[in-house]
């Protein structure tokens, strides 16, 4: 009997940003997979030209909501190593402290309010309002844990502001670090309870493996998120962060001429999984046990399972955090205002967005006005291998329901956690 | 009575505001309660058909279909909503209408600029393309500013949004003022309403909200020159959020 394969999804939802899903076999026969992203790409590179320094953070970070605090840093730390700024110990150990917070809101956003509704088999969050209500409730508290993290550190939920070359410009008091720490601790049995729920409806998430190179930051000792080299599990030599265009290789794909990158092979992945397959055994107690609940081992390479890595990390930044603020505290808490004598100079800075590796870097001239700006994205980097993913996913379940196939293919994307508004390098396609 | 129907879009833009809503959490349940939302693409899979009584429109117009887009959103509401500084005056994404359109595609794809997907057009806001019933103003908006005009929409009133500078909010905060650090505040000609979170956070105001109706120029100028500066200092800082608004030419010839 004849059958076709027809499936054409516009704007995937539940994701940031725009992409389409297109797939059509007949009789068994894939005549083609594509994953577009009809996304309006708005040339932030382009338009950093001419702006100063001290202004370069406030602009990028409007490149994303979800990942401000990520794209301030990594334009902080480029701004830092073209202008050779040093940063005190305790502003280092602060920008790790701040940076967990959008950790926090962006995993349990992801995993709680956008894929949730899929192990579950419902259309949003909505309905399990109702369903779900205590689920949904311990999401909500640690969304907004994740939240007021950045509001007490970096001055804002979204688009931070205390973030600046050299250091903060206001620092949390110590009375406030103290009391955040009890929020911290309090957030444990919800975090646990939300690995307890997703692990009741973890058999929805499907068995699908290819063997792929995984790339984040990597840093001796540390499960990092902020500092280190740029790691792969293609290679035991990681590379300075300086050199990171030779490791995105940013190129146009014959078979559908959006920019892809790759480094040892066709594709990579960048995100939580990553961070897991290069970092797991620096991972804190509380984190490792979530990550064996799950059976999530280091080497796996089931891109659904990203989602079971954002959890256990979600576990980890709260874990460390507490760590953290208790250093702080037993160090006690310095004031210091950066100050910066602007110069020319070429930079780069590279730091671990939710979704991904992110690679920022500028030139100015001795005035400390941008010239040059070179900016890769985490989703952007994911992108060839979601294409590689969908390759090899299709021919396995084309046996299956165009409703069943489409779910797979959604789910996938939405595994990766994209970020497409994000993409300063997405090509703008619509295949018609 | 059924409740309205609430549909939300997006064009270019960082989502964020969006996600401000997103953060109201228990008090987006609330909401929920007195209206249907309809569409959401960021957080639901259903799909409006026909018409709805609400649109919340986040982010700039930068191609042309993207102003079909709007008309048709625009088309199909009674009320349309534009949501934060990319919809009601371009915001960053302005910054591009600086540059040549083959300049700035050049510049991010190289060699392949001239292929005809990437074709951009100069930033529009949403209010300059169709006609905007409410704009909530922000980068990103301000969630407490967002409610309350929904609530004035529910019941019929006309939101009250602040036409004084972030400077009132500033002095009520008790901030010891940015230009007392040497810095250059866009405060004084920045409509307010943010309760002055920026200059709050050791920063200086950064213009996210617009020139305030009316700015008092005089008293701007009074205070650049106290501190050294001019008002060509300000305009090029207010650049940043507000590329191509009129008011800086207000403040220029004041």
């Amino acid at each position: 009997m004849s059958r076709t394969v027809d499936i054409s999804v516009h704007h995937v939802t539940r994701v940031e940003g725009h992409g389409n899903i297109r797939v059509r076999a007949v009789d068994g026969t894939i005549e083609r997979i594509e994953w577009q992203v009809p996304e309006a790409p708005r040339f932030f590179e382009a338009m950093v030209r001419g702006q100063k320094w001290e202004d370069i953070q406030t602009i990028v970070s409007r490149i994303c909501g979800i990942c401000s605090v990520t794209h301030s840093f990594a334009a902080v730390k480029a701004i830092e190593d073209a202008m050779g700024i040093e940063t005190s110990e305790q502003t280092e150990k602060l920008r790790v402290l701040t940076h967990y917070g959008e950790q926090m809101e962006s995993h349990a956003l992801h995993v709680g309010y956008l894929v949730a509704p899929d192990l579950l088999g419902v259309n949003s969050v909505v309905p399990l309002v109702e369903t779900h209500p205590e689920a949904v409730k311990t999401v909500i508290r640690l969304h907004r844990l994740g939240n007021r993290w950045m509001e007490i550190l970096a001055g804002r939920r979204t688009h931070p502001v205390s973030l600046r070359p050299g250091g903060f410009s206001m620092l949390p008091g110590e009375k406030q670090l103290r009391e955040f720490k009890k929020e911290l601790e309090a957030a444990v049995p919800d975090l646990q309870a939300l690995a307890e729920f997703v692990l009741s409806v973890a058999d929805r998430l499907p068995k699908f493996e290819r063997p792929t190179e995984y790339i984040a930051l990597v840093d001796p000792g540390q499960y990092t998120f902020y500092h280190g080299l740029i790691g792969s599990t293609d290679t035991e030599k990681p590379k300075p962060v300086r050199e990171f265009e030779s490791v995105v290789n940013e190129f146009v794909s014959p078979q559908s001429t959006a920019k892809w990158c790759k480094w040892h092979r066709d594709a990579y992945a960048v995100g939580a999984l990553a961070r897991f397959n290069l970092n797991a055994e620096h991972l804190l107690p509380l984190a490792t046990t979530v990550a064996k609940q799950f059976g999530l081992e280091k080497g796996c390479c089931n891109p659904y399972m990203n989602n079971v890595a954002q959890l256990v990390e979600a576990v980890q930044v709260v874990e460390h955090g507490i760590q953290l603020i208790d250093e702080l505290l037993t160090a006690g808490l310095k004031p210091e205002r950066p100050k910066v004598k602007p110069r020319a100079g070429w930079g780069a800075g590279a730091v671990e967005a939710p979704r991904g590796i992110l690679f920022h870097s500028y030139e100015f001239d001795a005035a400390g006005i941008c010239r040059r700006a070179n900016l890769t994205i985490p989703t952007n980097q994911n992108h060839a291998n979601i294409q590689k993913d969908f390759e090899a996913l299709v021919p396995q379940i084309l046996d299956r329901s165009e409703d069943d196939i489409r779910l797979m293919l959604e789910m996938l994307v939405r595994a990766y956690d994209p970020c497409i508004s994000c993409s300063t390098h997405y090509l703008d396609i619509e295949f018609v | 009575m059924s409740k309205p129907t609430v549909a939300i879009f997006d064009f270019a833009c960082c989502e964020g505001c969006q996600l401000q809503i997103v953060n109201l959490e228990e008090e987006l349940l609330d909401l929920i309660s007195v209206v249907q939302p309809v569409e959401w693409r960021e957080a639901m899979s259903d799909k409006a058909d026909g018409d709805f009584d609400i649109a919340i429109v986040e982010g700039s117009i930068t191609r042309p279909e993207d102003e079909d887009r709007v008309r048709e959103i625009r088309k199909r509401c009674k009320i349309l909503i534009a949501l934060g500084a990319c919809a009601t005056f371009g915001g960053v994404n302005k910054l591009k209408n600086k540059f040549t359109m083959d300049d700035v595609r050049k510049c991010v794809y190289g060699d392949a600029a001239d292929m005809p997907h990437l074709s951009t057009a100069p930033t529009k806001s949403v209010c300059e393309v169709v006609q905007v019933d409410y704009r909530v103003e922000g980068c990103p908006i301000d969630a407490g500013e967002f409610t309350y005009i929904v609530r004035c929409l529910a019941m019929g009133t006309d939101p009250v949004i602040p036409s004084y500078p972030v400077c009132v909010e500033c002095k009520l905060r008790e901030n010891v003022c940015r230009f007392e650090y040497g810095e250059l505040c866009l405060g004084p000609v920045t409509r307010a309403g943010c309760n002055a979170c920026c200059p709050s956070a050791g920063a200086w105001c950064f213009g996210c909200r617009g020139f305030v109706d009316d700015p008092n120029v005089n008293a701007a100028k009074d205070v650049l020159e106290k501190y050294g500066l001019t008002i060509e200092d300000l305009n090029s800082r207010m650049e940043l959020f507000n590329y191509g608004q009129e008011p800086a030419e207000n403040v220029k010839n004041g």
